[in-house]
């Protein structure tokens, strides 16, 4: 039987759907999937300086679940850095702790909270405001 | 309605920073009086926890919202807590002038 898996919580997607080399002979390369919560485990640790206990807890994992999904994620972006492969954006097993909006606009993103505005766009004021799908 | 904007410096044509924790200054921006200040980060080169101090400092500010490129994990967490709107803004060639011409219109 398949073990289940915790759900990842992580804060919000990376910001690009594919992570692609400039000036390599990227020829047939293959595509590298990077788990949202992959990409989250670098950014935790290697961006937001965390130490793994710290990380694993803001996640909702243990210690060694982070280090594994870490050390996943390190391998694969060593991989497509040096062979110069396309790393590409994959769900995983993420959940986000809110909602979040993005402006069609100016491309802000933001959550609404009980203080917000609830049906502009916090930076431009632009109406046409959609709830992010992923 | 107040707004922290992460600025790169301290002055209204300075450019938006994309860093919350480590941003050099914190602009807060007053939609009421239109006025603007800006205040030093101090933990812009702390080892650890630049995030949490940082909005620390946002909501002992009382501001509704912020405005940054990257919100750490534990930054969300207490942001979060005290009902402070996160926008994130994917662009770092603006200047925080230009910023709060968009939100005047
Ligand atoms: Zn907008």
């Amino acid at each position: 039987m398949p073990r289940r898996v915790t759900p990842r919580k992580i804060v919000a997607p990376p910001k690009f759907k594919y992570y692609k080399p400039v000036g390599h002979n990227i020829s047939k390369s293959e595509k590298i999937e990077l788990l949202y919560e992959e990409y989250e485990a670098i950014k935790l640790a290697d961006y937001d300086m965390l130490n793994h206990n710290d990380a694993g807890e803001l996640m909702g994992i243990s210690r060694a679940t982070f280090a594994r999904i870490y050390e996943k994620a390190r391998k694969k972006i060593a991989l497509a850095l040096v062979e110069g492969k396309i790393l590409e954006a994959k769900f995983g097993n993420a959940y986000f702790d809110d909602d979040r909006y993005e402006c069609s606009n100016c491309k802000a993103t933001f959550n609404i909270t009980e203080n917000s505005v609830k049906d502009k766009c916090p930076i431009c004021n632009n109406k046409n405001i959609n709830k992010i799908e992923f | 309605m107040k707004t922290v904007i992460t600025s790169t410096g301290n002055e209204i044509n300075s450019k938006f920073d994309l860093r919350f924790g480590r941003t050099s200054y914190f602009c807060v921006y007053d939609d009421e009086t239109g006025n603007t200040e800006f205040i030093l980060n101090d933990n812009k080169e702390a080892q650890g926890g630049a995030g949490t101090k940082g909005a620390e400092k946002v909501i002992e500010l009382g501001v509704t919202k912020v405005v940054s490129g990257h919100f750490g994990p534990k930054a969300k967490e207490l942001l979060d807590k005290f009902k402070i709107q996160l926008v994130t803004m994917p662009d770092d060639t603006k200047t925080i002038a230009e910023i709060i011409e968009m939100m005047k219109k």
